[in-house]
């Protein structure tokens, strides 16, 4: 089989929280820039656009990744979680709950990256401590530095 | 600056593009590649996509371990065969990046990712790796996290690694398929040393593709560990690391491997250490005594100086853990 030419612009189907999208991007566009910019699914955050903060967590095929380190023509055939599409007809996930009970954040910008990331945690199942929960969640950063109550929100939602 | 993108159908049809030479390149997991792209230290004309092609597949026997190329990070980390008879291959991985990378990055891109040093990420100063011949900032520079071996007048950039440390304590493999055809290449050969042409870093030519990596079975691959310092507890590179496997039989060494990572210009074996321990007994006295010289040779360039104190150390603590002597 041949390689097909190579192109600047694209047209792909990205499928997003369970409904697909048609787009046509420029071949740069990150996953991130497609959700926020394309789709207008503002709640992934863009915090680095290096990998280092964790703000753009998404699932991917039920797996965290980071957004912004992947194109989003690379992604045609995934399945994208965000998260818009994590409560269930109006009931908090279990984890998003979690974190408003145990006031998981403070200014809040790094927080659906932090809950992205920590049902991504519970799925890989690594929530056995507090020192493996923490050692998991290192991918997000919190500069407001609310992680005291993160690591008991997600030990709360592993326990659920 | 624009490129162009296409999803490889086939390995051959890949590396046929790649091979021309024309600025396209391999993209796989991406993690590295996108941040070199944002930063504006690569363009490309074209990206090649290769995450469709078969080669995921994580296979052990009695020879060893075949790790396809595109195996993810976690998918070999969480692996229980290799977790179990090669444990430094498993927390190599798990001391690498972030969850949400290692649910990303590929086997074959971890090893070829470049080097985190202050001047090779930042376009707005020299660097020879970056582009030939402009010069060398940290060799008086920020150099902290700089390279004490292996280094040269033009880079002592720091090879980022961690699993091609384990990789080269362990005697693997890389498969590359190219436009020549097929060849296998030691890991220990795959990196180069920077010399006078610090921007060839590896052994592999435009379209060279890495396939799979092969880790041959051995009593000492069982036991062995990975030790990671840095500067803090996750999350981070290395400042310095060690890759150690020790065969024990009774209360004597039979063989011993050592490779480290965090000092050096590339992945680092320390085979003068490996025979300082090799028919000897297992015992704390051994132990430092050959992990003293684990940085024989070292050329400090100021801010980096610290790091000929802690590779000794590195290695001793590793080279105990996996002795039972910690």
């Amino acid at each position: 089989m041949d390689l097909p030419a190579p192109r600047r612009e694209l047209s792909i189907v990205l499928r997003v929280n369970g409904t697909e999208h048609r787009l046509a991007l420029d071949a740069r566009t990150t996953l991130l820039d497609a959700l926020r910019d394309h789709l207008h699914l503002t709640g992934t955050k863009k915090g680095c656009e290096l990998g280092q903060c964790g703000a753009c967590t998404v699932l991917r095929d039920g797996r965290r990744i980071k957004a912004c380190l992947t194109l989003a023509v690379m992604q045609g055939d995934a399945e994208i979680l965000t998260i818009e599409g994590l409560a269930r007809e109006g009931d908090l996930h279990p984890v998003q709950a979690a974190f408003v009970e145990h006031d998981g954040l403070q200014c809040g910008y790094c927080t659906p990256g932090q809950i992205m990331s920590a049902v991504g945690l519970l799925r890989e199942g690594r929530a056995g401590s507090d020192d493996e929960i923490r050692e998991f969640m290192s991918g997000n950063l919190c500069r407001c530095g609310a992680y005291t109550n993160i690591v008991a929100a997600v030990r709360q939602a592993a326990a659920a | 600056m624009p490129f162009a993108y296409a999803a490889a159908p086939s390995a051959p049809a890949a590396i046929r593009h790649v091979a021309q030479g024309r600025g396209a390149e391999f993209i796989a997991g991406g993690t590295d590649m996108l941040q070199l792209l944002q930063e504006g230290v690569r363009s490309p004309s074209e990206l090649i996509d290769i995450n469709r092609l078969p080669m995921t597949a994580i296979d052990v026997g009695p020879q060893g371990a075949r790790l396809g190329a595109l195996a993810r990070m976690a998918d070999v980390a969480d692996d229980r065969r290799i977790r179990e008879q090669f444990p430094v291959v498993a927390e190599a991985l798990l001391a690498s990046a972030s969850p949400q990378v290692r649910n990303m990055a590929s086997i074959g891109g971890n090893l070829l990712q470049r080097t985190r040093c202050l001047y090779f990420r930042d376009v707005a100063t020299p660097c020879n790796r970056r582009e030939p011949g402009t010069g060398c900032p940290a060799l008086d520079g920020e150099n902290r996290l700089n390279a004490i071996l292996g280094g040269s007048p033009h880079c002592i950039a720091t090879y980022p690694g961690d699993l091609a440390v384990a990789l080269v304590a362990l005697d693997a493999e890389v498969h590359v398929e190219g436009a020549g055809g097929e060849r296998t290449i030691p890991v220990e050969r795959l990196h180069r040393l920077p010399e006078d042409a610090p921007h060839v870093e590896t052994v592999l030519e435009p379209g060279d593709l890495i396939t799979a990596v092969t880790i041959p079975a051995a009593a000492h691959a069982r036991r062995s560990h990975y030790l990671k310092v840095r500067d803090r507890g996750s999350f981070e590179f290395a400042l310095a690391s060690a890759a150690v496997a020790l065969d024990v039989e009774g209360a004597t060494i039979r063989a011993a491997r050592v490779a480290v990572g965090g000092v050096a210009t590339v992945p680092w074996r320390l085979r003068h250490v490996e025979e300082a321990l090799a028919g000897r007994p297992l015992e704390a006295g051994t132990l430092h005594e050959a992990a003293r010289r684990s940085a024989d040779g070292a050329e400090p360039r100021g801010r980096n100086a610290f790091k000929v104190a802690l590779l000794p150390r590195t290695v001793e603590r590793a080279l105990r853990t996996v002795g039972g002597l910690a």
